[in-house]
């Protein structure tokens, strides 16, 4: 008999090839659940970073199954609905049902409102905002066949709710994930399936500790490093540290899929070491 | 141990004494509330100062006390204000109650900017109904259900489920503790200043 507190469920997860998305993965499968797991394993034009690959996908797998839990991951594009899909089509069909979907995936750039490339815009609302209806889109009707309801939890972020200056593409794609996850709670209360959203501050993860984000957060220095763009980001919160991690994400997600908060639906949950009051 | 949340009975006591006999303080639940109702222009001074002063100044007065302890502790800590989704949206006929409430979102969001530096966070609930006596009464009945004499449970159960999304009339208590356990333990550890509905979806609606 398995234990835990999402024990017996099943988790649709996008980007869960590293980062957030994995550590999503790992904590549901802690607490007795089942994965699908979808990620790009691939590049996308306008992000200057290395996005999750099929090796770090592989990675994910192995942590799930040394957990004793069963996951079907998949190669997918939230660009593309026909591979979510097919994704959760084939997940569903091997695992027998499906209770959560985190829509994780998400890739950052940036620029100024003037600087920003046409492409750079495209790209994030395509990936970030429309990925995410994708998700759902593709998920709900799993979901509404089961019969038992569930829980849908969309990774939206601080500035999903305030402004900074020079993503103002990521900024309307996390604010748009709000908007979403608001209607999408409306929407889906009847079937008892809820929808909340996660909106962390900076997370420890490769999407922030690369060259983009430290000069996005240090336009002051020509080089910064991990220790200029720490101090740049410890400023940003109230709570004396640097950035969270992403168990600290998971430990929400794990929160809101789970029966503890079986009545919380339309919420947006800051992770944020009181960035929003600041 | 008696107490009150007016400070009248000797709340200071009652937390210095606990520490004493416990040894530590890390989790501060600022729970007591009542309820009344009246329209604004209506409700009587005592209705109103009453009110005011158990769920508002009381939630201040609970953390006063408490909060020195957290500090001295050294080890950070948790203050969970509840408030209500009426901290966050309008009823008629609870001015006091909203405005308690509404009050009650501004100190956490205060005390989480004071608080952060001692690694103390502090978070409200802010949730629906809760089936405990301070909602199934006669009182809580009739403002959810004005046009009728004497409205029943079954009634009210009608009307409380119409204010919220999800196809459930009320939460439970324990609902509201699961919440106040998340904030509570690590697994928040940075989470503070925010204001978690338990609220079946009444603030989506």
């Amino acid at each position: 008999m398995r234990t835990g507190r999402v024990a017996g469920r099943v988790a649709f997860i996008t980007g869960a090839a590293r980062g957030q998305g994995r550590s999503h993965a790992i904590r549901l499968a802690e607490e007795g659940a089942d994965i699908i797991a979808v990620d790009l394993c691939g590049e996308i034009t306008s992000v200057e970073y290395p996005l999750g690959t099929a090796d770090d996908l592989a990675e994910t797998v192995r942590l799930v199954e040394s957990l004793d839990r069963r996951i079907v991951a998949r190669q997918a594009d939230v660009r593309d609905a026909a591979s979510l899909e097919t994704a959760l089509r084939q997940g569903v069909a091997e695992l027998g049902r499906l209770d959560i979907v985190s829509a994780n995936a998400g890739i950052l750039s940036s620029g100024s409102l003037t600087d920003l490339s046409e492409l750079a815009w495209r790209e994030m609302i395509d990936v970030n905002l429309s990925g995410v209806w994708r998700t759902c889109k593709a998920a709900i009707p799993h979901l509404i066949a089961g019969g038992r309801g569930g829980s849908i939890i969309l990774t939206s972020s601080v500035a999903g709710l305030k402004a900074y200056a020079n993503m103002a593409h990521y900024v309307s794609a996390k604010h748009g994930v709000t908007g979403l996850m608001r209607t999408l709670a409306t929407e889906l209360a009847p079937h008892r399936i809820r929808v909340n959203s996660l909106h962390p501050t900076q997370v420890d993860t490769d999407m922030i500790q690369n060259d983009v984000m430290y000069r996005l957060f240090r336009p002051d220095l020509a080089n910064p490093t991990r220790a200029d763009f720490a101090e740049a980001s410890r400023a940003t919160g109230l709570l004396p540290v640097d950035w969270v991690e992403t168990r600290d994400v998971s430990a929400a997600l794990l929160f809101l899929a789970s029966d503890e908060a079986r009545y919380i639906t339309g919420t947006a949950l800051p992770i944020d070491a009181g960035a929003l009051i600041t | 141990m008696r107490s009150a949340a007016d400070g009248q009975c000797g709340q200071e006591t009652v937390v210095d004494r606990g520490v004493a006999a416990l040894g530590r303080l890390d989790i501060v639940s600022a729970n007591a509330g009542i309820h009344s109702s009246a329209p604004a222009h209506e409700m009587s001074e005592s209705a109103w100062q009453d009110l005011i002063d158990v769920n508002l100044t009381g939630a201040w007065l609970t953390c006063k006390v408490a909060v020195p302890h957290l500090i001295a502790g050294g080890r950070g800590g948790v203050v969970v204000l509840t408030s209500s989704v009426a901290g966050l949206k309008p009823y008629a006929n609870i001015a006091h109650y909203v405005a308690a409430k509404h009050g009650i979102i501004g100190l956490t969001k205060t005390l989480a900017q004071e608080l952060a530096p001692h690694r103390i966070r502090v978070n409200a609930l802010s949730p629906t109904q809760v089936d405990t006596d301070m909602i199934q009464n006669q009182m809580a009945y009739k403002l959810f259900l004005p046009a009728i004499e004497e409205p029943t449970r079954g009634q009210f159960r009608v009307a409380s489920q119409a204010t919220n999304l999800l196809p459930i009339p009320w939460v439970e208590p324990r609902d509201v503790s699961d919440a106040l356990i998340f904030l509570a333990s690590d697994e928040a550890r940075y989470i503070t200043g925010v204001a978690l509905p338990v609220d079946a979806g009444v603030l989506a609606k």
